[in-house]
């Protein structure tokens, strides 16, 4: 029968950091890529269903009936919260590095959830149904990162 | 009005810790002393390299140590045009399976200091060491392999002596 025979123990077991990387460059198609070049321009554009329901962000086919999609509609900036997951501990490589929460967010004129981080400072800023606003990146590129994240709406006037 | 947007850039990274294990561990300890260490399997004699703990064929664990010399024979290669991403080695360079004497699998280096249209199966080479004050626990100890001037060896005898063990 085999015997471990482990190392010697004077020293520590050798490790070291390794980082993967894949700098992957992928075409957006005609949907997501317009969609992100009305990021760029602080325009945040959905699509519309045969049915006439209103997806964001836009897809090119109806994930409930698989039907190709239609026109093209701008959504408002603002909208409201529909659910969320409270960040106390961000990692590295998510988009605030202070707590925040991850929401579907339901913008004005859309039919669907948009996920998103919301800026809210404290967990008890959060509410179902709350309003927030999107914050735009200083510089906009065409990404996702051009929407910084959501904050608070604080005009809560609008219908 | 700017371009539409049709391409974006989405690199994916991993960042992890690597933590050698027990045969691994001897290895890169042997290389750190100029040492190339591999393992023969008890059942079917055949010396691996690197040593992994275990013989890939038979299944079982191995435990004998054997130091291995630095010469040894080139079997497959590619030489390589397109540069790799994050590699410091510049094209074109030969990316090549090196059985060192005594070794009964092959290992993967570097071979420079050859010209490409006189690389060929069988080429005899050598390690190329970094000096010794710069030796750390890596395979890098060694540079590249270098042609020997040694006649060359059939590689399908010794395909056929590694198939048949």
């Amino acid at each position: 029968m085999f015997q471990y025979r482990p190392m010697p123990a004077e020293h520590e077991p050798l490790h070291a950091s390794f980082t993967l990387e894949y700098a992957y460059t992928r075409s957006t198609g005609p949907v997501v890529g317009r969609f992100l070049t009305g990021l760029r321009d602080r325009r945040i554009e959905g699509v519309k269903t045969r049915e006439g329901r209103v997806l964001v962000p836009p897809a090119e086919y109806d994930p409930e009936t698989g039907e190709a999609t239609e026109d093209f509609v701008e959504v408002g900036s603002a909208g409201v919260v529909q659910t969320w997951s409270w960040v106390a501990e961000p990692l590295p490589k998510h988009p605030l590095q202070r707590p925040f929460a991850w929401a579907l967010i339901q913008l004005d004129g859309a039919d669907t959830g948009f996920l998103h981080a919301v800026d809210a400072g404290d967990e008890s800023q959060m509410s179902t149904g709350m309003r927030v606003r999107v914050r735009w990146a200083e510089e906009t590129k065409g990404f996702i990162t051009d929407i910084a994240c959501f904050e608070p709406d604080s005009n809560e006037a609008r219908a | 009005m700017s371009e539409p947007i049709t391409q974006i850039v989405t690199p994916t990274s991993l960042d992890y810790t690597f933590t050698a294990g027990g045969a691994t561990e001897r290895f890169l300890r042997g290389l750190k002393d100029g040492k190339i260490l591999g393992q023969r399997c008890p059942k079917c004699q055949l010396v691996i390299v690197p040593a992994r703990g275990a013989c890939a064929r038979c299944g079982v664990p191995t435990e004998d140590d054997v130091e291995l010399a630095d010469t040894g024979t080139m079997t497959t290669y590619t030489i390589v045009h397109i540069p790799v991403p994050g590699s410091d080695v510049k094209p074109p360079f030969v990316a090549a399976t090196i059985f060192l004497d005594g070794a009964d699998i092959g290992l993967f280096h570097l071979v420079h200091e050859v010209s490409l249209d006189k690389i060929r199966p069988g080429m005899r080479v050598k390690a190329s060491w970094k000096p010794q004050e710069d030796w750390g626990f890596s395979l890098t100890n060694i540079r590249y392999f270098v042609p020997l001037d040694e006649p060359d060896v059939d590689v399908t005898e010794l395909e056929r002596r590694i198939a048949h063990a």
